[in-house]
């Protein structure tokens, strides 16, 4: 990456004691979507802060476009679009005037932004409330609202904090695939925080996995899932029409496929586990063996299971999970 | 949403954002919406309405006894017709410069109370925030906007006070009258002003807006109700009556009683609108017999009254500022969030 256009640079932040963001080095390269995932209080929203220079950083830098956002911030808030987690607006105001206050507040001539305003508007599903009050408006509308704020400015870059909470689901997809739509079109950079890993896993094209004020983990979902699921990256379930013997015959040929480290049989399902993906090679050996296979299923490690795993593994959060446990546990048995 | 209308977003130019906003359209954009939303608020709508209502009660009444005070040849101050109708009283009711020193801290505080602290609990404040805008102009147009509406407010007021006059007695108003009642209007939008400042700094260091109206109210009945009470019997206290000899004690202890009355804003509001619409007032403090020889009870000029009233007026100033100046050095370095 020769220039990103998010560069964060051994970012600190302190409050008191408590260090919720921790010698974080991320880099964001252009018309990248960036997915930021991590348990609640990880320190998300404090890292956003800093790259808007909302606040600053204990020690580190926030580079934005290559300018420095805790000295630069006016500069950086030009270029960058963001929408908070829980987005308000000015309840007298229409969405409209909301709008196109923003652009106003942005250099964008006043009918200019009218214009704009109309235009995202409808972009985002809600051009027959334009002139409705925000104060009618539920929150997946706000949401979109949002979006459309932040696409007023014509930023370089938008960072969305939960940007899809409140929406219903077929919103959801609509919101991805515009979000998906802009940086593949226009070149905008996103960086999104969310704790929906299904959302993130649709859009996103390189994940980091953040907790405790620390990137634990960052690359592509691919590559994640490689380097956790190490042994058993694929799982592939075959069936076939007749169920087969507990003692199947060729159960040994089978394991003997290269790649192929385990399976499991239950009546007419055949769960095979290999790493790499061997599934050619399996498909070809029950055809070869006469069988009658009714569907092939390649079960690739989504986010679920790697965020799963990841914290299996590292048990990042093992205190407060017990505390919690245990007053469930006493809560329980009061009752 | 659908792939068809993109072009909302590209059509023109690439995304660059090829317009630099400087820092003074931002301020009067932001000056321009305040403004909007206090004149579409029905809280300014009520606040004109008791304002008009004193004003025009107080106009009434001084209306009704002008020619008695007019034709008073004991009064220096008789000439001046328009000043009288500013002051003058049956005593029954107060005159509207002394209505104003109730109604002006009102008047701020209400416009001020939940400047920021509102827009943080509706969320809007961090998407502001999120706008090129500079903290501090954030802050100095939210004061911006109300004064300006305090101003036009005060003025139209006076103007009206003015045209009545003109068209009930037929006399003409004098040019140091226009001076005195339009330096008079300044001074009272500086007042307001103070409040104002007062409470917008309430409502940054106040997360909520009922705290920091409260806070604020609380300051305003101090000074008006109780500071006196106080300041009497701490002097009263520590210098007891008995202790004072002479003559020259007695102006130094009374001069130091009003000094220190003096810190109430509202005194200095009184004190200078006092001289100001009172030609004949010559001093605010105590005077020996001394001073007094050989003076002849006669107007002063306009630019001594000036003179006079100069340490009120930057006194004033100096607190609006000092509020200014606090606010300011809360809200620059605060973390916000949502």
């Amino acid at each position: 990456m020769e220039n990103p256009v998010i560069d964060l640079k051994g970012l600190t932040k302190c409050y008191g004691s408590l260090k919720a963001v921790d010698d974080l080095n991320l880099k964001v390269e252009k018309g990248e979507i960036f997915g930021l995932l991590g348990p609640n209080g990880a320190g998300k929203t404090t890292t956003i802060l800093m790259m808007l220079g909302l606040t600053e950083p204990t020690s580190g830098k926030a580079l934005v476009c290559g300018i420095d956002a805790t000295t630069n911030p006016i500069l950086v808030k030009r270029k960058v679009g963001y929408m908070p987690d829980s987005v308000g607006f000015y309840e007298n105001m229409t969405a409209l005037e909301n709008l196109v206050y923003t652009g106003k507040l942005n250099g964008v001539p006043g009918n200019e932004a009218h214009r704009r305003g109309l235009d995202l508007l409808d972009l985002v599903g809600l051009g027959d409330s334009a002139n409705k009050r925000t104060s009618v408006f539920s929150r997946g509308m706000k949401q979109r609202l949002g979006l459309a704020e932040v696409l007023i400015k014509r930023p370089e870059v938008i960072i969305l904090d939960e940007p899809t909470l409140g929406i219903d689901p077929a919103g959801v997809k609509e919101f991805l695939d515009l979000i998906r739509q802009l940086s593949r079109e226009q070149g905008l950079t996103v960086l999104l925080s969310s704790h929906h890993l299904h959302q993130v896993q649709m859009v996103c094209d390189r994940v980091g996995i953040f907790a405790a004020g620390k990137m634990q983990m960052e690359g592509n979902i691919h590559k994640l899932s490689q380097a956790l699921f190490a042994d058993d990256s694929y799982s592939v379930s075959i069936t076939v029409r007749e169920p087969l013997p507990a003692s199947w015959e060729h159960s040994d040929g089978l394991r003997n496929i290269r790649d192929v480290q385990g399976l499991r049989i239950t009546e007419n399902l055949v769960q095979i586990a290999c790493s790499p993906d061997a599934t050619p090679d399996i498909v070809r050996f029950f055809v070869a063996k006469g069988l009658d296979v009714m569907g092939v299923h390649k079960r690739e490690f989504g986010l679920d299971e790697i965020y799963q795993k990841y914290f299996d593994n590292h048990l990042i959060e093992h205190n407060a999970d017990e505390k919690s446990r245990s007053i469930f546990k006493r809560y329980i048995n009061k009752k | 949403m659908p792939m068809k209308s993109l072009a909302a977003f590209s059509k023109g130019t690439s995304i660059k954002s090829e317009l630099a906003a400087d820092s003074t359209t931002t301020f009067r954009v932001v000056v321009d919406k305040e403004m909007t939303d206090h004149i579409r608020s029905w809280r300014l709508i009520l606040l004109l309405a008791l304002l008009a209502l004193t004003f025009f009660g107080a106009l009434y009444v001084s209306l009704n006894n002008i020619r008695s005070v007019v034709s008073n040849a004991q009064d220096p101050d008789s000439t001046f017709l328009y000043l009288k109708l500013l002051t003058s009283t049956d005593g029954a009711m107060p005159p509207f410069h002394v209505f104003l020193n109730f109604l002006g801290p009102l008047l701020g505080i209400a416009l001020g109370f939940d400047a920021i602290n509102s827009e943080q609990n509706n969320g809007t404040l961090i998407r502001l925030m999120a706008q090129p805008v500079y903290r501090d102009n954030l802050i100095l147009a939210k004061s911006a906007s109300a004064l300006i509406l305090v101003g036009t407010l005060f003025f139209t007021l006076v103007l009206l006070m003015i045209g009545a006059g003109l068209y009930i007695t037929g006399v003409l108003i004098e040019p140091v009258e226009v001076l005195r009642i339009f330096t008079f209007t300044v001074v009272a939008v500086v007042y307001v002003g103070f409040w104002l400042s007062l409470s917008i700094l309430f409502s940054i260091a106040f997360k909520q807006t009922a705290t920091s109206a409260l806070a604020a109210i609380g300051v305003w009945l101090f000074f008006t109700v109780f500071y006196q009470i106080v300041v009497n019997l701490a002097v009263a206290a520590f210098i007891p009556r008995q202790t004072i000899q002479t003559e020259a004690e007695m102006v130094g202890y009374n001069e130091m009683v009003l000094n220190i009355l003096r810190l109430a804003p509202s005194q200095l509001f009184s004190d200078a609108t006092t001289t100001l619409l009172m030609p004949s007032v010559r001093s605010l403090g105590p005077m020996t017999m001394e001073q007094m020889a050989g003076a002849i009870p006669s107007p002063l000029p306009f630019t001594e009254s000036l003179m006079v009233v100069c340490p009120q007026l930057s006194g004033l100033l100096a607190a609006t500022f000092l509020c200014f100046a606090y606010s300011y050095y809360l809200f620059m370095r605060r973390e916000i969030r949502s």
